[in-house]
């Protein structure tokens, strides 16, 4: 299907100044861009979780899957086994791929399956109105944690780093510019693909006065280099107070899950007749 | 011909499971048709493993107490089975380890002999047996040669040297039926789903499903499917249902605790209509009750297994033979109804062999849902009239393809839509319908033994073996649901016609099957329930059953 909308009719229900219009935006900016460089978007599939973020699913006027809650990775994993032509893009919220469903999120990037993950991280729980999540700061006051929380958030980036992922990068919704350049970068890119996205949630988590002043983007930072990444990465923590680095922490070239799992596909008569040997061998 | 009984037994790490297959090809090669049950408890090195192969005329699945022959590794096989042993039996054992009366072998000089690895002692009791039970050399090299991987000539010269060593003290008989293939359940499962049209199997390990994913991560060459351990049961059930949403037919398999990981999913693929086959092998509960025995308590879980309301088909095999039919099934109908399709199967049968007659393998038909006429805008869930959407798959030119765990329109779009989402609910209820009206044409209710019996045993899956010889000897009718859901109440009714006292045989402590039963107006009379692990062995059955219909 060629010049589609790309945005569907459904109703958008999204509160008013809501980082994930900015991500929205960005995937149909690139998507309109792919449709222009003469890619059919009836090859690109949008996998995503449960929360305010996976509502994208039910906007952007593309093959999707709109999944449970953490899970949104082992389906877009096993889209890009059963037809590694796709495009696969997965949209995640930090309660999805940090919390729920982390497990999922860590095997993908250690195994390198050439999917993008890009997590929507408002650093809190939206669409059940206000809990902490892996990445709130330390005494967050959520609604399960009325004194504020007893634990730490946990870095993602530094997390991806050390489990493998091949594409790590950090972008924030008021700074589409880069957005775009990171995501877009993440679906070239042959592996996996992380983008941790620091989003505004304007009702539970309004932290743009937080990130405006603190966010720099890097440059002059070696991204081959897994030493400089994770320096970088820990320059902040998700909860001191420091510098918040923006771009592309780390890339490298390794070998696809997909491509190493990839089977000659057979015809269903030769199976039977593989069924019909594997018999005789056991007479 | 006379059935024979061997049981050979040793400690975990014996190769006891290999030797007993090769046990199960000498007598294949005889003439017999096999059964061989395996038991071994849940740990690596040491412990009490034995198989007991029985060979027999005619088709079986199930084992008696009495014991032709014994062959024994180690000296705890001799202890713990005396009560198995008549004057009759012969006791082939190895000498360096048992002292017994019967055949000894002394293995170690004969591996010295041939300066053989000590791996290769089992190919020394196997040469015994063979000579004891009369089995002409040549078929121990033709079993050998087919079914040892590798160093089949050294394990030759080391089954000879116990062949030339021991006499005939136990001739058996021997029939002219040519050697039948023999499959665990598992295997048998596994080829059912391929012949079902599988493309990916995902699992992760757990007993007793587990070597339904060795067998096939073995063979996935061969068959040119895609085979994936991944990091648990909730990650495999949703990579299933990635594979369904790009058109490539899957399964899952686990046991009950992986499948409690995989009830969310369950739902999922209930919600999206996304075609899903798994297998769900049975074994102790609750929890992680006993890995490496039997049981057939999750009737009632798979039954009723994730939340909301959606049609499921749930077969239940009773042996390889069915197993093999029945999986194939199980996957055509997940497609053609874009509805999960449970096998449900027990560690008796996943992890028994079984003889299967190649000439009674039916041919499943193919079958699938209706494919996208190429109409856009294209309505992932287009309410048809028998509920089966049209279907197509990403990358398809001018489908817009969403699936949804939401409550959803046509397209796939979240509703809240009171309207839609009762529309949507009776779609999807629908398909249950045409299920049900679609497995009318299948014989879903087995009926052996003597037919026109007042009375009849009442039992499902892996029992079906020892209830048709209890009521072989007793005259009596066996009914069997192979089909569990949707529940085959008209067929079952029509078996029942004359039946005046229903005893359910279950491998459970509520009696599953007969509860299940009962919602329909069928009631058992009687129950004979085992919860130990154990299979029961027609031995105890017998006396039961006997007991009850004086």
């Amino acid at each position: 299907m060629t010049g589609r909308q790309i945005i569907t009719d459904a109703q958008n229900t999204w509160c008013p100044g809501c980082g994930n219009f900015a991500i929205q935006h960005t995937l149909k900016n690139i998507l309109t861009e792919m449709e222009q460089e003469g890619k059919s978007l009836d090859d690109v599939v949008l996998v995503t979780g449960i929360g305010c973020h996976a509502k994208i699913a039910d906007y952007l006027n593309i093959n999707s899957f709109y999944s449970i809650h953490g899970r949104a990775i082992p389906v877009a994993t096993a889209i890009k086994l059963g037809n590694p032509r796709l495009t696969v893009v997965c949209c995640s919220g930090d309660g999805d791929s940090y919390a729920e469903g982390l497990d999922h999120l860590i095997f993908a990037a250690k195994r390198n399956i050439n999917i993008t993950v890009i997590v929507h991280n408002n650093r809190v729980y939206g669409l059940t109105t206000g809990q902490y999540t892996p990445t709130s700061p330390l005494g967050f006051k959520g609604k399960s944690t009325p004194g504020g929380t007893a634990e730490y958030p946990f870095n993602p980036v530094e997390l991806m780093l050390a489990s493998g992922a091949s594409y790590v990068a950090r972008g924030y919704t008021k700074n589409m510019d880069l957005l775009k350049k990171l995501i877009s970068e993440g679906m070239a890119h042959r592996g996996f693909a992380f983008i941790d996205v620091l989003q505004i949630c304007a009702t539970f988590f309004p932290a743009a006065d937080y990130y405006t002043p603190r966010v720099y983007e890097l440059s002059g930072h070696d991204r081959s280099s897994f030493e400089s990444a994770c320096i970088k990465a820990r320059e902040w923590d998700y909860n001191s107070d420091s510098r918040i680095a923006l771009g592309t922490f780390f890339q490298r070239s390794l070998p696809c899950f997909d491509d190493a799992m990839a089977v000659h596909g057979m015809e269903q008569k030769d199976r039977q007749q593989a069924v019909r040997d594997l018999l005789t061998m056991r007479s | 011909m006379k059935d024979v009984s061997v049981l050979i037994g040793g400690k975990a790490g014996d190769g006891i499971n290999s030797a007993g297959a090769l046990v199960a090809q000498l007598l294949n090669h005889i003439g017999y048709h096999i059964y061989l049950y395996f038991d071994y408890p849940s740990l690596i090195r040491g412990g009490h493993n034995f198989a007991i192969i029985r060979g027999s005329g005619q088709g079986i699945g199930t084992c008696w107490k009495t014991l032709d022959f014994l062959l024994a590794i180690n000296r705890e096989t001799v202890e713990q089975h005396r009560e198995r042993c008549s004057g009759d039996t012969a006791i082939i054992f190895n000498a360096d380890q048992v002292k017994s009366a019967g055949q000894g072998i002394q293995v170690k000089s004969i591996l010295a002999g041939e300066n053989a690895p000590a791996i290769m002692g089992n190919s020394a009791i196997i040469g015994g047996f063979a000579k004891t039970a009369g089995i002409d050399w040549n078929v121990v090299e033709d079993v050998f040669k087919s079914h040892i991987p590798k160093g089949v000539d050294l394990n030759l010269k080391v089954a000879k040297r116990a062949y030339d060593q021991l006499e005939t003290v136990h001739p058996v008989s021997k029939g002219t039926k040519p050697p039948y293939p023999l499959l665990t359940g598992n295997e048998a499962i596994g080829l059912g789903m391929v012949n079902g049209g599988l493309d990916a199997y995902v699992s992760y390990p757990m007993t007793p499903s587990s070597s339904l994913l060795h067998f096939l991560a073995e063979q996935k060459e061969k068959l040119g499917i895609t085979v994936m351990h991944p990091e648990n049961e909730i990650a495999v059930i949703l990579m299933a249902l990635g594979f369904a949403y790009t058109g490539k037919r899957s399964a899952v398999g686990t046991s009950g605790g992986g499948f409690c990981l995989m009830t969310e999913g369950l739902s999922l693929a209930g919600m999206a209509e996304l075609p899903l086959t798994l297998l769900v092998s049975q074994r102790t509960g609750p929890s992680t009750g006993l890995p490496t025995y039997t049981a057939q308590s999750d009737l009632h879980f798979v039954l009723h297994a994730g939340q909301g309301e959606y049609p499921r088909l749930i077969v239940a095999p009773g042996d390889a033979a069915e197993a093999l039919y029945w999986s194939a099934v199980a996957m055509n109908m997940a497609w053609k109804f874009q509805i999960p399709a449970f096998i449900l199967s027990d560690k008796t049968l996943s992890e028994g062999t079984y003889s299967v007659d190649p000439a009674a393998i039916s041919e499943v038909r193919s079958m699938d849902s209706p494919q996208w006429a190429g109409t856009a805008p294209y309505l992932r869930y287009a309410d048809a009239p028998d509920g089966v959407s049209p279907i197509t798959f990403p990358g398809m030119k001018d489908a817009v393809i969403k699936v949804n765990s939401y409550a959803h329109d046509e397209a796939g779009i979240t509703t809240e839509d009171a309207h839609v989402v009762g529309q949507m609910t009776e779609k999807r209820l629908r398909k249950g319908e045409m299920l049900a009206d679609e497995m009318q044409g299948y014989a879903g209710v087995n009926v052996s033994g003597l037919p026109g019996a007042s009375t009849a045993l009442f039992c499902w899956g892996s029992t079906k073996g020892v209830c048709n010889e209890t009521a072989a000897l007793l005259g009596l009718r066996v009914i069997q649901p192979v089909v569990l859901s949707p529940f085959p109440a008209d067929q079952l009714k029509k078996a029942m016609a004359g039946v005046r006292k229903l005893i359910a045989v279950e491998e459970n402590a509520t009696a599953q099957l007969a509860v299940l039963a009962g919602r329909y107006g069928i009631t058992a009379d009687e129950k004979i329930l085992r919860y130990d692990g154990r299979p029961f062995l027609p031995d105890d059955l017998l006396v039961k059953v006997q007991e009850m219909i004086v």
